[in-house]
């Protein structure tokens, strides 16, 4: 896999790098480019829904949007032998997470050569509204 | 509550294991079923923290089961912790330790204009 992420971005198609994660992919997850770098996307599929009244994310799947957010970040800012594994996230919820796209910014606070410590941040229709953030460790090396 | 093996919910295709956002799912979705078993009648409930410690990587094929425990309940708060595990709940995968407001008053937008503006701040609600 880290051969096709490194061909990915040689060729200039990183944003096409969750075609190579399964869950990825199944609960709508999407990479794309800015001025800054990369963000995700996490699209509204109906199948994520948790609560059925608002109706509003399922909680587990914003967790793991902002889990893959700071994977995505990491694999694009740093060239890797191997898939960042994840020792701890911490999630908290700020806002509704309401049934449309959310935008996923992950962020690396410190990284040494064997651990990334990592924040990512989420935000629907306003950036300065964040609707849950989530800060994370990630084993980089064995 | 159990959830089982799928190709879907690989997070690495070198190794198989799944993604840590199902176990994530599926310790979300049992911390609250906790808080939920719990009540003699049904009250609006939100998670505002989940913090999971990803133990060992989860076998891949093999079910992963998840269960939780209330440990305290205020008036506004339940503290819920939990478990994933294979087979033995001895030998977790992951454990989580949760915390969920109740009554979540003005996080019940029920029309369809309702935005992410809303001032609400009690939480990414799931259920």
């Amino acid at each position: 896999m880290i051969e096709s992420l490194r061909a990915l971005k040689s060729s200039g198609r990183f944003t096409a790098i969750n075609s190579l994660v399964p869950y990825a992919q199944f609960i709508g997850l999407e990479v794309e480019l800015n001025a800054t770098g990369v963000i995700s996307v996490l699209r509204n599929l109906r199948s994520n829904i948790g609560n059925t009244h608002i109706p509003a994310v399922h909680g587990g799947v914003v967790g793991a949007a902002l889990e893959h957010a700071a994977i995505i970040e990491l694999c694009y800012v740093l060239e890797l032998d191997s898939m960042p594994r994840v020792i701890n996230v911490s999630i908290d919820f700020l806002r509704p997470v309401l049934a449309q796209d959310l935008y996923l910014q992950g962020e690396i606070v410190r990284h040494g050569r064997r651990i990334a410590n990592m924040r990512t941040t989420a935000w629907q229709d306003d950036p300065a509204k964040l609707v849950a953030t989530a800060h994370a460790n990630f084993k980089l090396a064995d | 509550m159990r959830v089982a093996y799928r190709a879907e919910l690989v997070g690495n295709p070198e190794t198989g294991v799944v993604h840590g956002g199902v176990i994530t799912t599926l310790l979300d979705s049992v911390c609250g079923l906790a808080v939920f078993s719990s009540f003699t009648q049904m009250r609006p409930v939100a998670t505002l923290d989940l913090r999971i410690d990803y133990l060992k990587p989860a076998t891949p094929g093999l079910d992963i089961r998840a269960e939780a425990k209330l440990d305290k309940m205020t008036r506004t708060v339940a503290f819920v912790s939990g478990y994933a595990y294979h087979d033995d709940v001895a030998k977790p995968v992951a454990r989580a330790s949760a915390s969920f407001m109740l009554d979540s008053v003005g996080f019940k937008p029920t029309t369809s204009e309702q935005s992410s503006h809303s001032e609400s701040t009690t939480g990414g609600a799931t259920r």
